[in-house]
Order: structure tokens, then C-alpha cells, then sequence
């Protein structure tokens, strides 16, 4: 059976939760197997990619891949296709992995889905767009599929088999270490999970009234170990970082479960949450669209309600 | 210092957007036809750069007639000039196909900084940057929350989950950016009147350097097999706030096994 493909995200040799619910995705399409692409693969690794099913792993260990911008994953990865012959390759929904599936879609001749939400074991994508409001099924017609999957879309489970490491020399060419990476620079301490990766995702808008506010909405995403997001309204006025903007023109997320805080749920917003699977709202305004998408809402002032919370959910912690 | 900047007319963002039942495309007549979002950021950095360094922005345009509003807008924003590429033959490319079409114009041209947005607000691939940079061998700059032009090195940030990267590159380079780097201008009378005058060059895919069956609806790598709207969700439970809101919420979510 031709093999499905899964490039391997990860930091500091930990592979992340998203390339674990994307082995778990292609264990229902075919026989997974991992790209790893970069230096630190080692033990911990290995042992996360076994219990969830890759019987492979092409490990490409060179430093270009990370030195340069997606240019030299992309040769890389189009090195370990050939060799592979898989049925699909499967990338997560990052920027960066998206990047890299549209450069490897002209590199190899095949079509590219990205932001898919399932995959029929015929291939067959679903996709969510326009906000949420439309269902999509698309197929690649041409070459081998590539699609990128979006975060949260499989549930993670294990079914543990033997991993088997293949390396491969991939010679980056000069032309794709054009974009040098000379830094990285941590904007804020990583204590909080990744936004488009979280379970839990906590969000305050126009109704958090200030960038003090966001204190409350801090408070509630940490007792429930979560993410903190921002609409749009927020970020425009600089009462949170850009980068934790959700919605149209910032991040799309789909969590287990998003609260909402002070939010109105203008188009601009649902389009980066509405595919949530539960959505909790909290808002002064009992005419607020946002109220539509609610699987539970309060009426009443963030500031009572919120802290009310964190102080409920703290307590049921013990 | 040459620039191109490539917009895309995309649906107001604030507005409603759906497919065409007979051939699965967007509906582009159902709503407004504006100057993609994050593009005018892409226009406004342009600009910046152009005032800092000399030179020339011209914007490039891929499609229908009425995309050339668009143009215009960036041109009364205070671009030099306009490349628009029109042809039937486009309806329906998918961003394999775009991204040709776009390195086919863009590459004998001698620009020293190609800029896209980071996205378009009705696609929303974030591909086609990083494919034009593929079919032109430029590198790629993309997601940049900050420019920096000195000579012919180019560095900029480019944003990443953690934070941001500092990465530079010889020009000629390919760019995008988000939202973050700029806040973009309004075109003013004079430039809206200017605008008008400014020189527009009309291509078809052949001018283009590509073959009219490699691109449009027959030609994409990709197909949409079905569409249905997002079945309404099931009326919630909304409550009022007397005092135990933030119980109530913990307790819906304790029933639901959260927490």
C-alpha cells in the first residue's frame, strides 16, 4: 500500500499535537509515515511518531532547513516524494505549511487543498469557508494530493507500532537558500498553548473596554489551561497583540471549546471561530450576533461573570 | 527601486459570501467588488518604501473587467501604474494557475520588490505568494510584519507563532505582509482625480507568456465536487446574569466534561 506522507511539526524535538492528529487522520487513508525535516530528530521523537502509527520516518537532519525560509523544506520534501511514492501527503494548516504545499504542488505537478477539516478515505477533502458558513468537498484531480489539514480536526489517538528510520541527503540548492533566517525573537513568554493549536481558546473584544481588561480574560484562559484571543476591535486598538487576532485577517481556530467575551460577533470575527465545537458567550448586549453561535450564553457584564468563572473553575479543580 | 504590488479584487469583507450553484465559483456579483484587505497594506508599504528609496510602484491586477476598480484604487492611494490581466480564459484558475500567470507578467520586468498581502479575504490559501516566488527562483519574504530596504538587502520580520523571524535577502525578492506593518492611507481628491490618467496596460494570458488550456476552471488541479451551507446550529441556552452567570457557565461546561 503507497504510504500517506505527514510532514512532522515540531520544536525543540518534541513533535507537536497537530502532527499527531494528523497520523491519526492517515491511519484511515492508507500507512502513515513521517517527514522530518530539520535538525533534533532523536528518541522522543521517534517514540511520539510510533505510538501514533508511523511506520516511517524520512528524516531529513540539515541545518538549511531551518536556516533558510520554506524554499529548502520544499526541495527537501519533493527528495522524500520520489523516494516515498506515496498516495497523499498531509501538512498542517500553518503558514509556513501552507507555504510549503503550495511550493511543492509546482514542484512535484499536483494539486493542493489547504484548510481541509476531514479527508474521506478516498481522498475526498472537506473544507469549511466563507466563515463557516459552507461545506465544501474538493478533490485533487492531477498528480499526488496535497492537503493541508487545519488543527483540531482529528482527535489524537495512539495505536502504537515499530518505527523504522530512513534518512535522506537532500543537496539544498543554492537558489533556495536565497530567504537566511538571522534571528528569532520570542514575543511573549510561551507559558499559554499555541493559539491556532489550543483545546480551550479564551477571547475578549470591544468589551473588555482596555488593555487592563484582558487581566480578567487571562485569569479564566489559564485556569482552563488555555489560549487567549483577541477580535479584531481589540488588536485595532492595541489593547492586545495582533498576532492573537481572530478572524478574517488573523488566525482561524476550532477549538473544543471558545469563549467569547465582550464580543459582538461581527462576520469579520466568526469567520475565525465559528467552526468551534462548543462556543460559550458572554456579553453585555442580549441583541449581539454572537449570541447566535452560542451553545451557552450569559447576558450580563464580562466583569462579574468572567472572574465568577475562574473562581468556579479553580474550585472544581480543587 | 521598482516595485510591483499584486491585488486582488475580493466580496467586501463584511459581506455575505457564497458559491455558484452551476459551477461551484464564487459568486462574485452578490457582493461589492474592493480592493482585497491586506493588499492595501501591501500598496501602503510600497509607498512607504518608494518615498524612503525613489522609484516606481506599479500594481498588477489578475481579474474580471471590473477588477480594474481596483486598480484604480491603488493607483489614487499614489501607485505609478497599472498592469491588468484580463482574459475569459482566467474563470475559474486555481492558485497553481495564478501564480503562473502572475510570474509570467511579473518576470521580465526588472522589479527589485515584488509585494502581495499575506492573504486574500475570500480564499484565504496564503499560497500564491510563496508559489510566485517558486516559478521566479526569488526568495521569499513572506508574512512580514516589518520592512527594512538598505541597498540591495532586504530584511524584514516575518511573523511566526512564537514571535517573529529576522530574515534577509538579495534583492529581487518576493514579499507579503500582514496587517500589523502599516496602517495604509486614504486616497485623497487629487489622488482619486490623478488616478484616473495614470497609465493601465491590458493583458491576456497570452501576453502572459502562458498557454489559455493551462489556466481557468478546466485546467485546475483541484475541483470542487459539491458545496452545501453549514447546516443552522441548534438554538443554544441563553441565560441572564442574576448573579450566578460565571456558575452557570461551569456548570454547562462540567456537564459537557471540560471540566
Amino acid at each position: 500500500m503507497a504510504p500517506i506522507l505527514v510532514v512532522v511539526e515540531h520544536a525543540d524535538g518534541v513533535v507537536k499535537k497537530v502532527t499527531l492528529e494528523l497520523l491519526t487522520l492517515a491511519r484511515s487513508l492508507g500507512e502513515p509515515a513521517a517527514v522530518w525535516l530539520g535538525p533534533g530528530y532523536g528518541d522522543a521523537a521517534a517514540s511520539q511518531l510510533a505510538e501514533y502509527g508511523a511506520g516511517t520516518a524520512y528524516v531529513v537532519d540539515n541545518s538549511d532547513m531551518v536556516d533558510f525560509v520554506v524554499a529548502p523544506k520544499t526541495e527537501a520534501l519533493a527528495a522524500v516524494v520520489k523516494q516515498a511514492s506515496p498516495a497523499a501527503i498531509l501538512i498542517a494548516s500553518s503558514a509556513e505549511g501552507k507555504e510549503i504545499a503550495g511550493r511543492l504542488a509546482i514542484k512535484i505537478e499536483s494539486g493542493v487543498i489547504t484548510d481541509a477539516v476531514a479527508i474521506a478515505p478516498d481522498l475526498t477533502a472537506t473544507q469549511s469557508v466563507f466563515g463557516g458558513s459552507t461545506i465544501v468537498h474538493s478533490t485533487v484531480t492531477h498528480g499526488i494530493p496535497i492537503i493541508t489539514v487545519r488543527p483540531n480536526s482529528t482527535a489524537p489517538e495512539a495505536a502504537a507500532t515499530a518505527l523504522s528510520r530512513v534518512d535522506v541527503e537532500v543537496p539544498v540548492s543554492e537558489g533556495a537558500r536565497g530567504a537566511k533566517v538571522t534571528g528569532r525573537t520570542a514575543a511573549t513568554k510561551a507559558s499559554r498553548p499555541e493559539l491556532s493549536e489550543a483545546a480551550i481558546v479564551v477571547s475578549g473584544g470591544r468589551g473588555v473596554g482596555g488593555p487592563e481588561g484582558f487581566g480578567v480574560i487571562e485569569s479564566l484562559a489559564d485556569s482552563l489551561g488555555a489560549a487567549v484571543g483577541a477580535s479584531r476591535a481589540a488588536t485595532d486598538a492595541g489593547w492586545y497583540p495582533h498576532q492573537y487576532q481572530v478572524g478574517q485577517t488573523g488566525k482561524t481556530v476550532s477549538p473544543q471549546l471558545y469563549v467569547a467575551n465582550g464580543i459582538s460577533g461581527a462576520i469579520q470575527h466568526r469567520a475565525g471561530m465559528q467552526t468551534s465545537k462548543m462556543i460559550v458567550v458572554v456579553n453585555k448586549d442580549s441583541e449581539a450576533p454572537i449570541f447566535e453561535l452560542a451553545d451557552f450564553g450569559v447576558v450580563g457584564d464580562l466583569f462579574a461573570v468572567v472572574p465568577q468563572l475562574t473562581d468556579e473553575v479553580q474550585k472544581r479543580k480543587g | 527601486m521598482k516595485i510591483a504590488v499584486c491585488v486582488k479584487q475580493v466580496p467586501d469583507t463584511w459581506a455575505e459570501k457564497r458559491l455558484r450553484p452551476a459551477d461551484s465559483l464564487l459568486d462574485r456579483e452578490s457582493a461589492e467588488g474592493v480592493l482585497n484587505e491586506l493588499d492595501e497594506y501591501a500598496v501602503e508599504e510600497a509607498l512607504k518604501i518608494q518615498e524612503a528609496h525613489g522609484g516606481e510602484v506599479t500594481i498588477v491586477s489578475m481579474g474580471p473587467e471590473r477588477a480594474v476598480e481596483t486598480i484604480r484604487k491603488a493607483l489614487s492611494m499614489g501607485a505609478d501604474a497599472g498592469i491588468h490581466i484580463v482574459d475569459d480564459a482566467l474563470s475559474g484558475s486555481d492558485a497553481l494557475a495564478t501564480s503562473a500567470v502572475l510570474a509570467g507578467v511579473l518576470k521580465d520586468r526588472g522589479f527589485d520588490l515584488i509585494i502581495f498581502g499575506s492573504e486574500s479575504t475570500d480564499a484565504r490559501m496564503s499560497v500564491v505568494p510563496a508559489m510566485v516566488s517558486e516559478r521566479l527562483g526569488l526568495p521569499q519574504l513572506t508574512f512580514a510584519q516589518k520592512v527594512d530596504v538598505n541597498g540591495g538587502t532586504i530584511t524584514i520580520e516575518r511573523q511566526t507563532d512564537y514571535g517573529f523571524d529576522s530574515v534577509e535577502a538579495s534583492s529581487p525578492v518576493v514579499v507579503s505582509v500582514v496587517e500589523k506593518i502599516n496602517e495604509p492611507r486614504y486616497p485623497s481628491f487629487k489622488g482619486i482625480m490623478a488616478a484616473k490618467k495614470k497609465p493601465l496596460e491590458t493583458l491576456s494570458v497570452a501576453d502572459a507568456g502562458v498557454a489559455a488550456g493551462s489556466v481557468g476552471t478546466g485546467a485546475a488541479w483541484s475541483v470542487v465536487a459539491d458545496f452545501a451551507a453549514r447546516p443552522p446550529k441548534a438554538a443554544g441556552t441563553i441565560v441572564n446574569d442574576e448573579g450566578a452567570g460565571g456558575v452557570k457557565i461551569a456548570e454547562f461546561l462540567a456537564t459537557n466534561k471540560i471540566i
